[in-house]
Order: C-alpha cells, then structure tokens, then sequence
C-alpha cells in the first residue's frame, strides 16, 4: 500500500472512532505526538512521587502513613504502565529516562512546588489528582489504544487519590484553628498552580488543534480549566476555606465561574526551569538513576549467568 | 495494665514493623529500578500493616484508653523495643537488601512458630503476617544472590554490607527476659528453636549468592530493652514530628 492509502485509511479509523494499535500504521508525527504526551505523563508520575514521598516518614498517624506509601507507590504504578504503553511506540524506558534527566523532556510543572505542611498532602490529592483527572478522563478515549487502557486504570486510581486528599482537607478543616489554617496556606499556595496544569490559553497552546484531530486530546485546556473551576469551588465552600481570587465569582449567563488571569510569566518560567524545586527534583531522579547503576548492572550479569547455567545444564 | 509481659512483648514486634516501614519508606521515590521502587514501598506498606495490628492489641492490653497513634507516636527513645537491626541505616541498596534479608529470615519463621501461639490473636497475626514474610523473603533473598553473583562492585558493595550488619543479626534470635516469659507462658515464641531453620537459611542464600558466612557470633543488644544506637532518636524526630508540634489533634 502506498502511503497516501495508508493515511487514508489512518483517517478513517479515526474519524470512526476506531483504535489505532502498535502494530497499525501510523503518521510519523501522530508516533512522535503520543511519545512526547505519554512520556510527559509517565515522567509527571514518576516526579510526582517525590512531593509526596517527602511526608512519608511525617505522616502524623499511622493510618495516613499507609495510606500516603500506598498512594505514592500507585503513581510509581502509573510511571510503569506508562512507560510500557510508550514502549510499544518504539522507544525503550531507558531512553525516555535519559530524555528526561537532560531536560529534554518535559513533566508536569506542577510537581515543581514544595510540599511544606501536611496539608500539602491533603492539596495535592484534592486540588492536583483533581485536576488530573479532568485531564485524564478524556484520555481514556484517546484514539491510541495502549493509551487509553493505561489510562483507565490510572483514572480508577486517581479518583481514588482525590477523595482522600479532600477527605484530609475536610478533616483539617473540621480541626482546630491551626489545622485550619495550614489547610487554608495549602489551598493559597496551589491554586494557582493547579490552575496552570491544564496549560496555556487555547490560544497560546500549539499542540491542542492537532492532538485534537487526531483524538489524542478530546477537550481544550480552556474547557477543561472552567470544568475544574465549576467543580471545586462548591469544595472549597464545603470546606470551608477560601480559593485566593478575588475575581472568583458565578456567572449566571454562562453558566459557570468566572475566574481571574493567571500568571503565565510564572508558568513559563517554572517550565523553563526556574520553579522553586525544578532543580531538586531532576536532581532527585538522576542521582536514583546514577546509584542504581550497578544494581541494574548486576541484575543483568546475574540474568545472564543464570541463563549460561540453564544452557549448559 | 493487666499483664506487662504480654504488652511489652505485643510491642517489641510493633516496634520492629513500625521502624522497619519507617526507614524502607525512605526509599520511596528513590529507588535504584522503578520495579524496587514499589517493592520496597510495598514492603513498607506490609509492615506499617503489621505494626497496626500489633499496637492495636498492645492498646487492648494496656486497657487505659490509648489508641494505636499514641503508642506508636508518643513514646521517647527508651520505650522503643524494636531490635537494632531495624533502626539502622539505608546505606546502599545492598545493605538496604541485606538487613531486609536478615529481619525476614528471622521473621518468618517467628511468624510460622507464632501461629500456634496459645494467645488466638496472636495466632492471627502471625497468620495473616506469616504470608507477607515469605513474599519478603523470597525478595530480599533473590537479591542477596543477585547482587553477591553479579558483578565485582555489586559483589564488594555484598561483602561491605554483611560485615556492616553482622553483629546485628544476633539479638534477633536471642530472648531477653520479656520473650522467656512469654515462652514459658505458651504465647510466646521459643527462638531457640527458630535458630537453627534462620540460619540454615542464611547460609543456603549466602552460598548461593558466592558470600562467606561471617565466623564472629558477637551480637549487638540492648534494643528490646529500650537501649538504642543514635540513629533511633532521628527517625522518632521524623516519625512524631506533627504528633509533637500538635498534640492531641485530629488528622
């Protein structure tokens, strides 16, 4: 077949919703949109283990204690089976790994703050799984199919992770008047953020109208950015807490909240590197990557001279 | 209190599992392989379960009101009874494996004699624990070989830690006078009899993994007593942080 026809019938699968496979044909920069996506997102678990991971020993009682190991390590199980959708693209862990140590690939900024106070557990669940989410539920049908499996599962888990970071949030809040106010300085500190992870205006965005063609992305970052808006701010009510936007008010003839401008100097900074934790974050996976060296290595020769064994025996 | 013995003994296996998960849990995010990464989180998270249960029967016994957090939180370095095994440091990955490797030899065939304990909750502890230790030791014993059969530097880093943690491995399996009682009343586990099986198991995996079994039995103690190395009070900073800074709240 030549390649006109193999375009075409590309563009019919995915104008009929069908699932594109590995082992289909595909456009070289469809392959290459869905490693960059998929590896962004597989390097935004991975980075996102650490924030979290640094309350681990902290937690204050032992039901948290679990709860926070459990959650951290269902991400590293996202970073897996992520890294595996993206290997049947044709690239290898190793490689995505590198890219990311060099800076060449890119993951969620958002995992670029600090986590100061516990309550930072309970932000993070609630406001970044949240917003995650919204991200992620679209994706479970994008037209990749390893893709969207992957993200079925990571969606289960990720509503999970919402619930009981509210669910911290509410208890700080249902607390004593310091407890409150940590909950409040965590909900002031990642608003913002948060707000920024579904990344640039419709208009600044340079990938949304052909990741949407294809079915890799099914909303715009500004759609998706309302809908987050929408639902949280009832929470917020709930809790109690104040969302720090004093242009945060309902807009009866849309329909939805209208919500102030966001710092974009801020966002394209913290993606050029200058967020307050970039540094020891990318610092934080290489030197896990350099000290594992020879332990990679000597699962390898161990591998290799078991097989020898087997061989000869 | 109704029975000291049985509270101190409930603890001193409380203690082991929480200082265990406390220092595994360190590793997470850090690992040297995503794969590890999630196993020792894993591991972590199996022991933060066991210590739940054990203080949780230590609370029961105690009978004053405590929870499981106040026990496990709100104790200063002398009332720790774990061995000092437990409380020592990562290091590097080989040594991280092999004090894994050397707590799950004596932890599971603890756990296997602990099923028969005349005390039935005991028994159900052990029983549900039992099945955890035999994942973790066929993890930590798989690593033990691979990283002693591996390469030179994964071999050398092998030997470094076995000597670092030898004098460690005994008080694991000698009973101080809480374990004698509670042997001699029909709870508790004879570790004498354990011994042997643990370490016939140690020298199976290190011979497999081409490392010497060291000749000196000189075993660091004190641990089950409340006497702890310095690193004990650093993870407690850590551990009781929050419970600390904000007594009796909610979280």
């Amino acid at each position: 077949m030549d390649i006109k026809s193999l375009e075409d019938r590309f563009n019919e699968k995915i104008d009929e919703d069908v699932r594109i496979e590995p082992k289909d044909w595909m456009p070289d920069n469809y392959r290459k949109t869905l490693i960059r996506q998929i590896s962004q997102h597989a390097h935004s678990e991975i980075v996102g283990m650490l924030p979290e991971a640094n309350w681990i020993s902290r937690a204050p009682t032992l039901r948290r204690k679990a709860a926070a190991l459990a959650k951290v390590q269902d991400e590293a199980g996202h970073g897996l089976y992520l890294y595996s959708a993206c290997e049947t693209l044709g690239v290898e862990r190793d490689q995505l790994l590198q890219d990311l140590h060099s800076g060449k690939a890119k993951y969620s900024s958002i995992f670029n703050y600090p986590t100061l106070t516990w309550a930072d557990m309970g932000a993070i669940g609630w406001l970044v799984d949240g917003a995650a989410i919204m991200n992620q539920v679209p994706l479970c049908r994008a037209s990749y199919g390893p893709y969207a499996r992957a993200m079925v599962r990571v969606c289960k888990e990720e509503s999970f992770h919402q619930r009981q970071g509210f669910e911290i949030m509410l208890t700080l809040c249902k607390g004593s008047e310091e407890q409150k106010k940590m909950a409040q300085d965590a909900l002031n500190r990642w608003w913002w953020p948060s707000l920024m992870m579904f990344g640039p205006t419709d208009e600044a965005s340079t990938h949304t109208e052909q990741s949407m063609r294809w079915g890799i992305k099914r909303f715009t970052n500004d759609e998706l950015r309302q809908k987050f808006v929408d639902a949280t701010k009832p929470q917020a009510d709930l809790l109690g807490i104040t969302i720090p936007d004093k242009d945060l008010k309902w807009n009866e003839e849309r329909g939805h909240y209208d919500f102030g401008e966001i710092n974009w100097e801020e966002f394209f900074n913290v993606i050029k590197g200058n967020g307050p934790c970039n540094k020891q974050r990318v610092d934080a996976r290489k030197s896990a990557y350099d000290n594992g060296a020879w332990v990679r290595e000597a699962a390898a020769a161990h591998a290799e001279k078991k097989s020898k064994k087997q061989a000869a025996a | 209190m109704t029975d000291l013995t049985k509270y101190n003994y409930v603890l001193q296996h409380a203690d082991n599992c929480l200082i265990l998960g406390q220092r595994l849990g360190e590793w997470c995010g850090h690992g040297p392989i995503l794969e590890q990464d999630i196993a020792m989180t894993n591991i972590s998270l199996d022991l933060i379960g066991q210590a739940r249960m054990w203080y949780q029967y230590a609370a029961e016994i105690q009978n004053e009101g405590k929870s499981e957090d106040d026990i496990a939180y709100l104790r200063d370095a002398w009332g720790y009874r774990n061995v000092l095994l437990v409380e020592q440091p990562n290091g590097d990955f080989a040594q991280t494996i092999f004090r894994q490797f050397l707590y799950d030899t004596y932890s599971c065939y603890f756990y296997e004699a602990l099923m028969n304990s005349s005390d039935e909750r005991l028994a159900a502890i052990a029983a549900k624990s039992h099945k955890e230790a035999l994942y973790h030791i066929k993890w930590s014993g798989d690593w033990v070989i691979r990283l002693g059969d591996g390469t030179e530097e994964s071999h050398n880093r092998m030997v470094a830690a076995v000597q670092e943690l030898w004098s460690y491995a005994g008080e694991l399996i000698k009973p101080n006078e809480t374990e004698a009682k509670a042997h001699e009343e029909g709870y508790g586990v004879d570790l004498s009899a354990i011994k042997e099986k643990r370490d016939a198991k140690i020298r199976e995996v290190l011979t497999e993994a081409t490392l010497e079994v060291p000749e000196s039995t000189y075993a660091h103690e004190g641990g089950k007593d409340g006497r702890h190395s310095e690193h004990l009070g650093y993870i407690l900073a850590d551990l009781q942080f929050l419970q600390r800074a904000y007594p009796g709240l909610e979280w």
